[in-house]
């Protein structure tokens, strides 16, 4: 166990994580999450609108986390081989040019398909297309009742600037992994 | 009607609206559920869309807001829209450097008929 967890350590300081999590994402840790991250960032000598970006960037990330852990049915969630379907992971790494935003959760596979269209449609846009199609979901959707609007990917590559990467990892029959990496140039 | 004060908290603004038609929105809007948060704003500003002042400004001065508050916001302005009998306008206030601030305000300008007067401040 202690050469795992200084090989985990080493492998974060590699890496450049500033701070990661595995976990159930609750309201509380996220109001912790973004206090940590912005008492972090105030140390570093980054401009402020790149402290800005990557925190607008990190609260539509870990909130979107937040917002579809709730998907899993609890009678469907059982702890087998995989772990704990409501549990996810975060990371945030600073590199010399980028901050990058890394979550994992799991999701239905009937849902991949949707993810990944909903991601390459984003995708697909340039800088102007992707603004209209900001306005056009913020002046038609409607708020779920958990609160999301169904703007919150559109949002993070809009603020990003940049592509979303993704990719989805099949666990089993009735579950996927999806990974989200968000890249914001300093 | 009696005026409406909130204090901020680390995902919520400042809110302060007066029956003297000053209403202020400060700080930051990131609780993961807005519906809760602004219904009692939306509720306000109906009541106090019975008897109006004859101008009122509502003044954005926001450091961040996530999606979930962007369409609470939208429905503030929207009801704000409908007051009448007051001649009613936004001061939206962006620090220098935000340009995405600058550019949700222009976006709501394009979705809204009011007048809003984009305001650059070094900080909020």
């Amino acid at each position: 166990m202690a050469t795992s967890t200084f090989d985990l350590y080493n492998l974060m300081e590699r890496n450049n994580v500033l701070l990661a999590f595995k976990g159930t994402v609750t309201s509380e840790l996220l109001e912790s999450v973004f206090q940590i991250m912005e008492s972090k960032m105030d140390d570093l000598n980054d401009s402020p609108a790149t402290k800005k970006k990557v925190f607008n960037v990190l609260v539509e990330c870990l909130q979107n986390l937040y917002h579809h852990i709730d998907d899993f049915d609890n009678e469907n969630v059982v702890v087998n081989s995989a772990g704990d379907k409501k549990s996810a992971i975060f990371s945030i790494i600073r590199n010399e040019d980028a901050y990058n935003i890394v979550t994992g959760n799991f999701i239905y596979p009937k849902n991949v398909e949707d993810v990944t269209s909903k991601i390459d449609y984003i995708n697909s846009l340039n800088r102007d297309e992707l603004k209209a199609y900001y306005k056009e979901v913020l002046n038609n959707g409607e708020l779920s009742e958990k609160g999301g609007g169904g703007l919150g990917l559109i949002d993070i590559a809009k603020k990003s600037r940049n592509k979303l990467q993704y990719s989805f990892r099949e666990i089993d029959e009735d579950y996927s992994f999806f990974t989200l990496t968000v890249k914001i140039l300093k | 009607m009696e005026d409406l004060k909130q204090e901020g908290s680390a995902k919520t603004p400042v809110v302060e609206f007066s029956t003297s038609g000053e209403l202020l929105l400060k700080g930051r809007s990131i609780p993961e559920n807005s519906i809760e948060f602004y219904k009692p704003l939306i509720e306000w500003i109906e009541s106090y869309s019975q008897s109006p002042n004859s101008a009122t400004v509502l003044n954005v001065q926001l450091e961040y807001f996530n999606t979930s508050s962007s369409k609470c916001i939208l429905d503030v302005f929207k009801k704000l829209e409908s007051v009448s009998g007051s001649e009613v306008s936004v001061k939206w206030y962006y620090e220098e450097d935000d340009e995405d601030m600058l550019e949700a305000g222009e976006d709501y300008e394009a979705i809204i008929d009011l007048p809003f007067e984009m305001i650059e401040v070094e900080e909020i």
